[in-house]
């Protein structure tokens, strides 16, 4: 199997040119949630370009659409699509690569951008395949400032009403959102108590950007039944540099030359030491 | 007179077709009474799913299921449907494209004396802005029963209104001509009419019954049922403009971005004539039942044909 931890430096570096090329990109968050993406499609999910009309594949929806930049590079990664088109169009004038998810690209299923969308539609696709009795598994990834969107609660309350074990959502908790600290805006600290009391089985990743970690945690979920699972993934945000690192204001941010050379520089680093690990 | 309301008609004809059709799902948001969905939920366990007072869940579930196959049916109060999960409808269903049909049950002013809050007179103007969404508002049950069918062929996201109560027929079920996205002409008196009356929904019935008054006063009035809002008839409007000296619209909507908006706009570019819209007014409307509501603000027969005697 192909050195994962190595994999989600090298495609970080990918999101930095995009975001780059593109002139903008949601990056800090792009950072902090490409380890759980990795996980999903490289270890976890049944999804790939030969089987992506199958119905039996796994579902995913990217519920924090800001951070498409990381998912368009694990999607050509995997084949969806060239590398090198998305870092040359992203954002670009008459691009398909826009700042947000769309499903007229391939490996996409849903369009997102709007916050609280994506796990009542995980809920749907969930309930369809306890309808139809597929085994496929849905997954969705929630930014923690998302959170504040009441409409994730209603997906909350339905998902574990119909005892849908087949969903499970990640949280990607790095504590940073636009206006700075996730506390002083809206705080969301007992996570575990909120989506427990929701009737949800939750698993509390301490490293939320540690590959084997959240493997384990998809692992608890896939066991878990007749209750929906959720992920809270304690991440970094802007992980990979010290640049980036847990600062607000590179929510979004587009790097000068000098900071661009230091961040990649940092990035291979960490691709480098993972390799010869 | 009818007692089958047009929201009752659609539960009929999806009990019909969901024997059959097993992708068939109904989802209603605590709402399966008022939509007249009973006895579906009660025949068809299976297929219908229960969302809660939940509007934007039960948009967005839908949108989920449609994803993966189903044929998502959603029933809410039009009120809540088209404004509270109006951006679940608009990225859920429209951008997405997700084979979700919005059934806007109680729409208009049905609710009458309850208020504002139960009233979904923006419906038109908000849903027909959102690309790839169709907005449908059927005139009678016979006319409800054709869409729902040809509806069910297609797997395109589309709003449908009705209202709450029970309307008389303008068709009747021998003689109920339906093209989908093709207004239905439903009175056509002669080449030299004086007048086109456009309508939609429960305005369809008053503007039928207006003709029949000024043709008695010796005026030729067209009708025309424009149940297809969004895909608008647009040819039908040019070619019945040109045939005639003035129109006038009527809908159960506030006064912008609805039907008489959208005629007028067509009307305008490409045969001008004088355009006269009915609608409700801007403002909360006066508290009773609908048909006390139209009666005060002139949405009716009477109203109609005095605003056409009014024209000449």
């Amino acid at each position: 199997m192909e050195n994962l931890k190595a994999l989600s430096f090298e495609l970080r570096k990918n999101v930095i040119d995009m975001i780059v090329e593109g002139k903008g990109g949601h990056i800090g968050g792009d950072m902090s949630v490409m380890d759980a993406l990795v996980t999903l499609y490289f270890s976890q999910m049944n999804i790939r370009p030969e089987n992506q009309e199958d119905e039996d594949r796994d579902r995913f929806v990217m519920s924090k659409g800001h951070s498409v930049e990381s998912l368009y590079a694990v999607l050509a990664k995997k084949g969806f699509f060239p590398m090198e088109e998305v870092i040359a169009n992203f954002s670009k004038f008459g691009s398909k690569y826009i700042g947000h998810p769309n499903n007229k690209l391939p490996g996409i299923e849903m369009n997102s951008g709007s916050l609280g969308h994506g796990l009542p539609v995980c809920v749907g696709m969930a309930l369809a395949g306890k309808m139809n009795h597929r085994n496929y598994r849905v997954y969705t990834i929630m930014g923690d400032g998302e959170l504040a969107e009441g409409s994730v609660w209603e997906g909350a309350m339905a998902a574990s009403h119909y005892k849908l074990d087949n969903l499970c959502a990640v949280v990607d908790r790095n504590r940073l959102q636009i206006s700075g600290n996730t506390e002083n805006v809206m705080s969301h600290d007992s996570q575990i108590e909120r989506w427990s009391s929701f009737g949800w089985h939750v698993i509390n990743v301490e490293n939320g950007n540690d590959i084997d970690a959240l493997n384990q945690a998809f692992e608890e979920a896939k066991k878990t039944k007749n209750q929906p699972s959720v992920i809270i993934a304690n991440t970094i945000k802007g992980f990979g540099s010290s640049v980036m690192e847990n600062k607000a204001n590179w929510h979004h941010k587009v790097p000068t030359q000098e900071e661009y050379t230091q961040i990649m520089k940092d990035l291979e680093a960490r691709r480098e030491a993972y390799l010869h690990e | 007179m009818n007692k089958i309301p047009n929201r009752q008609v659609i539960c009929e004809v999806l009990m019909e077709k969901a024997k059959e059709d097993k992708e068939i799902v109904v989802l209603c948001s605590d709402s399966r009474g008022s939509a007249s969905l009973t006895p579906y939920a009660d025949a068809f366990p299976e297929q219908f799913v229960e969302i809660g007072i939940a509007e934007q869940n039960l948009v967005s579930i839908s949108a989920g299921l449609a994803k993966c196959g189903k044929k998502s049916y959603a029933a809410s109060p039009a009120c809540f449907l088209s404004t509270r999960s109006y951006e679940q409808c608009k990225v859920d269903v429209a951008y997405s494209n997700t084979n979700v049909k919005l059934i806007g049950i109680s729409g208009g002013i049905s609710y009458g004396a309850l208020g504002m809050s139960h009233h979904s007179a923006q419906d038109i103007a908000a849903l027909s802005a959102i690309p790839n969404m169709r907005v449908y508002i059927p005139s009678d049950r016979h006319q409800t029963r054709k869409l729902i069918e040809h509806l069910l062929l297609d797997e395109k996201p589309a709003y449908i209104r009705v209202g709450r109560n029970a309307v008389e027929d303008v068709y009747s079920e021998e003689n109920c001509p339906f093209e989908m996205d093709k207004a239905t002409i439903v009175n056509n008196p002669s080449d030299q009419a004086d007048v086109a009356i456009i309508a939609c929904g429960e305005m369809v019935k008053p503007a039928q019954d207006a003709a029949g008054i000024l043709e008695k006063e010796g005026i030729c009035a067209i009708v025309i049922d424009m149940y297809c809002v969004k895909p608008l008839d647009t040819k039908t409007i040019v070619d019945t403009a040109n045939r005639v000296n003035a129109i006038v619209t009527i809908e159960e909507h506030a006064p912008f971005g609805g039907l008489g908006s959208m005629v007028s706009q067509v009307v305008a570019s490409n045969c001008p004539k004088k355009v006269i819209n009915l609608a409700l007014p801007d403002e909360p409307v006066i508290t009773g039942t609908s048909i006390e509501v139209f009666d005060y603000y002139g949405l009716n027969a009477e109203g109609i044909a005095k605003t056409v005697r009014e024209l000449s």
